[in-house]
């Protein structure tokens, strides 16, 4: 379907298709147009840099008061005026780890199910839905997860959980029903679409071939999924996991209503903790003094720069294994 | 034989056991999912009704309060964003189809794909630096300016690949006829691509509805009926999150209420998006 809108005879080098011989009104119209396609993308490219710049100056007074410090102070303290980001990264770290574990182990699961074994009768309707809500806004994931998920976890599965595991540091110590476990576990049930769906499609890719030959040698089908079929799509779904980690990573209101907002590092997941973009939210509009203000804008620049990282290398992944496989991304 | 069958029934047997337990992480995350809709939907229900829409917000303590400000200014700030978002990205989009080759073009893309993942909220605290703090004054468009920004990756990758759809021998046919190189795209290659162009639109504006962190400190919110653009202004998203942390059990009734809107919203685009798409396969 897609085809090149150049084909490569007639205008692969410039790009033009016009003949020559056009009136000077015409040409001066093609010039105007072909300006204004190039000004659009300037203006794109102005705006990512002008991101990275403005993150850079308005953090410039924090980056020279503390120096590569601030990642490593834990102090958070706005009356004296010492800032360092380790409880938000902390908090950020622990909270998406949580969450790409679960979503990861449970949205690869079933995509393989969806993709594999599944009758379309049943695998349509499902896929559907998980892609829609894949668009249900973090605002409503927060709403549900404070009202359901936390009472939940505090009454329920922690004291279960503290119960019978409680030889544990990380199942220890007061249950508030909010705090790190609760914000992991919503934002594994708001990644999980990503990763299920991405996989599904990935796993739909791998050539029919090799299915073909792991069942003809005598695998089974369940056989054939895991050592064949996964094995194949291994790369590219390592890289959904990866860009599903991202949003984890960014993710601001749904987890500032459920991690309790405390800047402190415990051991405990039943803690309360902080992320580096919910105190952006919560403390921005607040912010008395010019350092202070500073400091949280250079919390989103480190949050800008992991997330630049972990997509980049995300995209990467993915690009090599279509790569592979001979398809345009 | 006998080992032969013995393996064979457990080779079976763990082939089962991973249909069930992919098929049951399935049921787990599609269930999860329609538990937190069917969850929205009740508490929502209870709390729409004509006041909730058409009144502004009241104090605590004084009934029929309503969000309708809210709904207001998150179409005014959105059809703002679209106006920027829509016209820079469908050029950039068209620039990459046509003249996308070499390294430039592919940083370019690469950068879309990258500001795609960038957190809403440094985009937010982007906004700010820029429209904010220099007029040292909130605003509705310093809020669109952070939608335009979200929706740019979304625009340009759909926009383009829209274009790169469009069969080259349509256009060259249109050269051959006699258009100049802008006529042959503005009048044959975009009306051609609009139906994806169309869904890339919706679906860019469904991601922007819901969102909320960057609105914090760019539209701040309002208590007051606010038509310009250049005033703090009162956003439904930001109307839910700040009820839902309130104290009080009204405010919770209204936040429930403003979710179950929000997600109709979202879910009209997304389905309108998709219908948009299907009607062009079917045709083509």
């Amino acid at each position: 379907m897609s085809i090149e809108l150049d084909s490569p005879r007639t205008a692969a080098r410039t790009g033009r298709l016009a003949p020559r011989g056009l009136t000077s009104r015409q040409a001066i119209a093609d010039r105007t147009f072909r300006a204004a396609l190039v000004g659009a993308t300037l203006l794109f490219v102005a705006i990512i840099v002008g991101l990275f710049v403005e993150l850079v100056r308005g953090s410039w007074e924090s980056i020279v008061a503390f120096g590569p410090a601030f990642l490593w102070s834990s102090e958070w303290n706005p009356v004296t005026n010492h800032f360092g980001a380790l409880p938000f990264i902390f908090g950020t770290v622990v909270s998406s780890a949580i969450a790409i574990v679960v979503a990861g182990v449970v949205g690869i699961a079933a995509a393989v199910f969806l993709a594999e074994f599944a009758p379309p009768r049943i695998a349509r309707p499902i896929s559907f839905f998980i892609e829609l809500l894949a668009a249900v806004p973090s605002v409503v994931f927060g709403l549900w997860g404070l009202f359901v998920l936390a009472p939940f976890l505090g009454s329920i599965v922690d004291p279960f959980l503290q119960r019978y595991f409680g030889f544990l540091p990380i199942f220890q110590g007061t249950i508030y029903g909010i705090g790190l476990l609760a914000a992991g576990l919503l934002l594994a049930l708001m990644i999980v679409p990503t990763v299920a769906a991405i996989a599904r499609d990935l796993i739909v890719a791998v050539p029919n071939e090799l299915r073909e030959a792991s069942m003809s040698l005598g695998a089974t089908r369940w056989e054939t999924a895991t050592r064949v079929v996964l094995p194949a799509a291994r790369a590219g779904i390592v890289g959904a996991c990866v860009l599903a980690l991202g949003r984890a990573l960014g993710e601001t209101i749904a987890v500032t209503m459920v991690i309790g907002n405390r800047p402190a590092i415990s051991g405990s997941l039943f803690a309360p903790a902080y992320t580096l973009s919910s105190v952006i939210a919560n403390e921005f509009t607040e912010a008395t003094s010019s350092i202070y203000l500073s400091a949280l804008l250079e919390l989103g620049l480190i949050l800008f720069l992991i997330s630049i990282v972990v997509n980049g290398a995300a995209r990467v992944m993915m690009w090599s294994m279509l790569k592979a496989q001979g398809r345009r991304p | 034989m006998i080992a032969g069958a013995r393996l064979a029934g457990s080779r079976r047997a763990s082939g089962v056991a991973g249909v069930v337990l992919t098929g049951f992480c399935s049921a787990l995350a599609a269930g999860l999912l329609i538990m937190l809709l069917g969850y929205v939907t009740v508490q929502g229900f209870g709390a729409l009704n004509p006041a909730f829409i058409t009144h502004l917000p009241h104090p605590v303590g004084i009934p029929d309060g309503g969000i309708a400000n809210g709904i207001v200014g998150t179409i005014i700030i959105v059809g703002i964003a679209v106006l920027i978002a829509v016209p820079v990205g469908v050029l950039t989009g068209l620039y990459l189809a046509i003249y996308g080759r070499g390294i430039a073009a592919e940083l370019v893309r690469f950068m879309a794909e990258v500001l795609s993942g960038v957190p809403s909220i440094a985009i937010g605290l982007f906004a700010y630096t820029v429209f904010v703090k220099p007029f040292a004054h909130f605003s509705a468009f310093s809020a669109s300016f952070a939608f335009a920004v979200l929706m740019l990756p979304l625009m340009i990758r759909t926009s383009e690949e829209a274009i790169r759809g469009v069969p080259t021998a349509i256009r060259e046919g249109a050269l051959a006829l006699g258009l100049p190189d802008y006529g042959g795209v503005l009048h044959v290659v975009l009306p051609a691509a609009r139906p994806l162009i169309v869904t890339g639109v919706l679906l860019a504006i469904a991601r922007v509805t819901g969102e909320t962190a960057p609105l914090l400190f760019t539209a701040f919110g309002s208590q007051f009926w606010e038509l310009n653009p250049a005033n703090p202004m009162a956003v439904l998203a930001l109307q839910i999150f700040t009820y839902a942390i309130s104290p009080y059990d009204e405010w919770h009734r209204q936040a429930w209420g403003g979710a179950l809107l929000l997600i109709l919203a979202v879910l009209v685009l997304n389905i309108g998006a998709r219908m948009a798409l299907s009607g062009r396969t079917k045709k083509s």
